[in-house]
């Protein structure tokens, strides 16, 4: 399999080149924490005032942090640092050295950049998740897991073919920077469960951005509210923004017409 | 003083003119920060509604107002970031503007202020479609208004002067991040920007009078939402004039030894 081989290439490149700036990994422990700090500290104030919102309790709650925390280093890592790169190099031209490349265009963007640091967050996530799962006396259960692990792939891959078709808007509008901070603002919305959104914003999150799909349905799975339904709509919503990314891609890539690199 | 006038003057049309060409990349922008007063203000109207209807003094009505107001002071909050001194003090940028009769500072206070003109015009269609959707409870008394209006830009002078201060940390050593990170982390919690600060346990709210965060951003709010004594109005007033003179101070004397510590050549 040629793609994978290309993959994991460009993932040890990435590695590799991570670690000559290994300070780095300080300030991103820090970053980190800060993060999780003044995350925690929402929490409490809520639950200084009530014991339960909108149906989530403290420790779910938690669960929803660390799930948030976790998919927030995924999207660091490995999705936002491609698409951004992306972004620069449709508007400057040189795109056409990763089109001249005896490679899959979509998947070789996709995997270019890799920031090794950023797993602090993973790591922390699962520590924040786990404290949260031990507080909700939780019993390992094959199929919570499974349900888990499944939704938390679907969506990353979601996150992943969202970022992509923003940034091929940048074929046409060419200065689409803005739109990532746009989508930092809104992931962390994902900070909460979308259901306390009032309607019109929850479905914005499920349907528009997949913040929804991205947080709130992993966390479900591991608190026992994922219902089947949820899971095989997640499933056709994670094949059908795939193909609809392949083809904004696609459109998109025939209207780029860089020549100046 | 006229050249200075004349200079804010030029300096701030040019500003206008410069971000008037980018509507699409400012609204982009803005609605990026939208984002996160939202969502508290989403999740505080869900503990009051919880409460029996208010909480910390705050009914949802009035949160959405605290919310709303918010975004605009936050536009008023955005100033030259330290991460813009650390790349203008490493890579040289500074040279140009060392060159001018005037202090660079002059240069970010009046360009930011340009720029805010079509941030505030830019942002009353969307506070108008946010109030549409939130439904602000906001009922601002005329001295509570002109003291609003005076604030919000005392707001963005004492923020501008810390922000300033701590880029300027830049000239001494460029590992600056960590300390960056650190210092918007007490900004979010002691200026009122993550819950209305009555919402805070006692000793931050006591803790949050002698910092300036609040008074950069946390006071004209409260001013124009929550019913202030004129007493107090007058005191925050006061307390933001002090700030301001006392960083004008201490950014004057700072940038006396800093400068000296400036070696870049070209730029």
């Amino acid at each position: 399999m040629n793609g994978l081989k290309l993959a994991a290439n460009y993932l040890r490149i990435g590695i590799m080149n991570e670690f000559q700036y290994r300070a780095n990994l300080y300030i991103q422990i820090l970053q980190t924490f800060i993060a999780l700090g003044t995350g925690l500290i929402g929490l409490s104030l809520v639950f200084d005032q009530v014991d339960q919102l909108g149906g989530w309790g403290k420790a779910d709650l938690l669960a929803v942090m660390g799930v948030f925390t976790i998919m927030g280093g995924v999207i660091r890592a490995a999705i936002q640092p491609n698409m951004e790169r992306l972004m620069d190099e449709i508007r400057e031209g040189t795109l056409d050295y990763a089109l001249t490349k005896p490679a899959d265009s979509q998947l070789l963007v996709s995997v270019r950049e890799f920031r090794l640091w950023t797993l602090v967050d993973i790591v922390v996530g699962v520590i924040v998740l786990l404290v949260a799962l031990s507080q909700l006396n939780w019993r390992v259960d094959a199929w919570s897991v499974l349900g888990f692990l499944s939704s938390l792939v679907m969506g990353a891959l979601m996150t992943y073919c969202f970022w992509l078709i923003i940034t091929s808007t940048a074929f046409w509008f060419i200065r689409v920077n803005e739109i990532a901070n746009l989508f930092e603002g809104l992931y962390a919305a994902g900070r909460w469960p979308v259901t306390i959104y009032p309607n019109w914003l929850r479905y914005g999150l499920t349907f528009l951005v997949p913040v929804a799909f991205a947080v709130t349905v992993p966390a479900s799975a591991l608190t026992g509210r994922l219902t089947l339904q949820t899971w095989l709509g997640a499933l056709a919503l994670t094949a059908t923004l795939f193909v609809v990314a392949r083809m904004i891609w696609r459109t998109g890539l025939k209207n780029y017409s860089g020549a100046s690199a | 003083m006229k050249r200075y006038f004349d200079f804010y003057a030029s300096m701030m049309r040019m500003s206008v003119l410069e971000q008037w060409q980018y509507p699409v990349a400012n609204y982009f922008y803005m609605i990026g920060m939208l984002a996160e007063p939202v969502i508290y203000m989403v999740v505080w109207s869900a503990v009051a509604n919880q409460q029996g209807g208010s909480v910390g003094g705050y009914t949802p009505g009035s949160l959405a107002a605290y919310y709303i107001v918010w975004t605009l002071v936050r536009q008023m909050n955005i100033a030259f970031t330290p991460y813009g001194w650390e790349w203008r003090i490493r890579q040289g940028r500074l040279s140009m503007s060392l060159m001018r009769p005037i202090h660079p500072l002059h240069e970010d206070v009046a360009f930011f202020a340009g720029w805010k003109v079509v941030m505030i015009v830019l942002w009353i269609p969307l506070a108008l479609a946010l109030s549409f959707f939130f439904k602000p409870d906001l009922h601002p008394t005329l001295l509570e208004g002109i003291i609003f209006f005076v604030s919000i830009w005392m707001a963005y002078l004492i923020r501008t002067i810390t922000l300033s201060l701590l880029g300027m940390v830049t000239f001494w050593t460029t590992r600056v991040s960590a300390l960056f990170e650190l210092y918007f982390a007490a900004e979010l919690i002691f200026s009122g920007r993550l819950v209305p600060l009555s919402l805070m346990p006692e000793w931050v709210q006591q803790a949050a009078w002698f910092m300036p965060f609040r008074w950069a951003f946390g006071f004209p709010i409260e001013a124009l939402v929550s019913s202030m004594t004129v007493n107090d109005l007058f005191a925050g007033l006061g307390m933001q004039l002090a700030w301001v003179f006392f960083g004008i101070l201490v950014v004057s004397q700072v940038w006396k030894v800093a400068i000296r510590q400036f070696s870049a050549v070209g730029g």
